[in-house]
């Protein structure tokens, strides 16, 4: 069987690579909220200790990291790779993650759709034999986010309805050549849409027509439909983005009744004032290590995809009054091939 | 992908809730029409212990802006201003918030580039702006001045 077959933009892994162990870490508003039991580490104080917010996120990576290399029983030693990212410009919460570690590291930017760009990569490069354990890392920070994308975080500003709220989290797989834990079937790289939505405080809307992209191209280069699937998750298009996919989707002939948004799964939307959901490159990827990862390992589910949306604008281009363009990564993950993580 | 961007907007404005206008403004004439009427009790008082009419003025508006500084430093002004909106923004307090909240939040980068620099990000434009206005407004009075007396 051929290592990868590439069907369209698809690739398609006869030798899968699996996620043989995850962690996932968050913050006090993800512990207030309906996952909160599912995840490994949470914290009450979102500063971790830290006199820094940027310094806070890197600490909740390195957590993040350190859990998931104690299940697996190994030293950072022991990883060929890591391929992380955050939202932090220049990608600096990962890189000071990564300082202390003295092991290979490639920094990605995708905004929030990072984890499943990293898995994807990830699963690129140990499919084909490039890497036998990489990890797939990737976090963000409520505090850290805000300072730098909006207003200080004790300006006295009202959120608007269609508004979603960063999370403090970070998720993080290993990838490895060996069975155990759910595999990596097949990747889908998105392609940059660009729909000329400008509001920056309506991100779902900015980023549902990326999703569908991405999938529409899955579904045709792997003649699938939404129905062969247990779910579809994608990562933060809350409320609004969510709603604005199932209408694309329906144009296209697909119904998506088994869609799951991480952004609307991370927080109770209307208790937690969170306005349209949790957003952030830490929502998906937490929700993917805390909530989906643990599914398909117990054969609650068994074959889904997991997509990751990310809106590519930056402070400067959006006060230059430019549109937000966006992006969706999609990897199709099966079950646990029996063997326990 | 079928929509154009034009049909793609109605489609986002017809899935984006609205904001919820009443409820908003009930909560902005409450809280703001609280701040103006604690804001008289203020200068009523000071007018009480003898202060001159504009001494009284002054001192109320320096009181309201202290207030508001502490409860920010508290992390209680920006809790209000979530259900308050325009009602905590508009009043002086507001302003108070806009300049004491990037110094709280930059104090970690210095206090040149962090506090001094970053202190006016978001009340700067008013001062300029409201600066620009009263210079403007002034060559017109000045012009005015003579037809009107």
């Amino acid at each position: 069987m051929e290592v990868v077959t590439r069907k369209g933009r698809t690739l398609c892994f006869g030798r899968p690579a699996h996620i043989l162990h995850w962690g996932s870490v968050g913050g006090k508003k993800e512990g207030e909220g309906p996952l909160a039991a599912q995840f490994d580490l949470l914290f009450q104080e979102n500063s971790l200790g830290a006199p820094t917010w940027e310094q806070s996120e890197s600490d909740l990576q390195r957590h993040c990291l350190d859990l998931t290399l104690k299940k697996a029983g190994l030293s950072p030693s022991d990883l060929d790779l890591v391929l992380g990212g955050d939202l932090q410009n220049q990608c600096t919460a990962t890189a000071y993650t990564m300082a202390k570690l003295e092991i290979p590291f490639s920094g990605l930017y995708g905004a929030c759709s990072t984890m499943a760009q990293s898995l994807s990569l990830a699963s690129c490069l140990v499919s084909t034999g490039c890497a036998s354990r990489a990890v797939a890392m990737t976090s963000s920070h409520f505090c850290a986010a805000e300072r730098q994308y909006r207003t200080p975080l004790v300006y006295g500003g009202k959120r608007a309805p269609t508004a979603q709220w960063t999370a403090t989290a970070a998720g993080c797989c290993l990838v490895a050549d060996q069975p155990g834990g759910p595999a990596v079937a097949s990747v889908t790289f998105g392609q940059v849409m660009d729909f000329g939505v400008t509001d920056i405080n309506n991100m779902g809307a900015a980023m549902a027509p990326a999703a569908a992209k991405t999938l529409l191209t899955h579904f045709q280069d792997t003649g699938t439909k939404p129905e062969d699937f247990d779910a579809i998750y994608t990562g933060d298009l809350g409320v609004v983005g969510s709603r604005l996919l199932a209408q694309l989707m329906e144009k296209e002939g697909f119904s998506m009744e088994n869609h799951r948004d991480c952004g609307t799964l991370l927080y109770d939307v209307s208790k937690q004032r969170v306005h349209a959901g949790a957003s952030g490159a830490g929502c998906s990827a937490s929700v993917l290590c805390a909530h989906v990862l643990p599914q398909l390992q117990a054969g609650i589910l068994n074959r889904i995809l997991f997509l990751s949306t990310g809106a590519l604008m930056s402070q400067t281009t959006f006060l230059q009054g430019q549109s937000i363009p966006s992006i969706a990564h999609l990897v199709e993950l099966r079950a646990s091939d029996g063997k326990p993580s | 992908m079928n929509p154009t961007k034009e049909q793609y907007q109605q489609m986002v404005e017809k899935a984006s809730p609205p904001s919820r206008v009443v409820q908003n403004c009930l909560w902005a004439f409450g809280v703001g029409g609280g701040i103006c009427l604690l804001g008289e009790v203020l200068r009523q008082a000071y007018l009480a212990q003898g202060r001159t009419l504009t001494d009284a003025s002054t001192l109320t508006s320096i009181t309201l802006v202290a207030l508001s500084t502490l409860f920010t430093c508290l992390g209680w002004y920006h809790k209000l201003a979530v259900h308050a909106g325009a009602g905590t923004l508009v009043p002086i307090t507001g302003f108070a918030n806009a300049v004491v909240s990037p110094a709280v939040e930059f104090r970690c980068e210095g206090f040149v580039p962090g506090v001094g620099c970053k202190m006016f990000l978001i009340a700067g434009p008013v001062i300029v702006y409201g600066l620009g206005a009263s210079a403007l407004w002034g060559v017109v009075y000045y012009l005015l001045r003579p037809l009107l007396y």
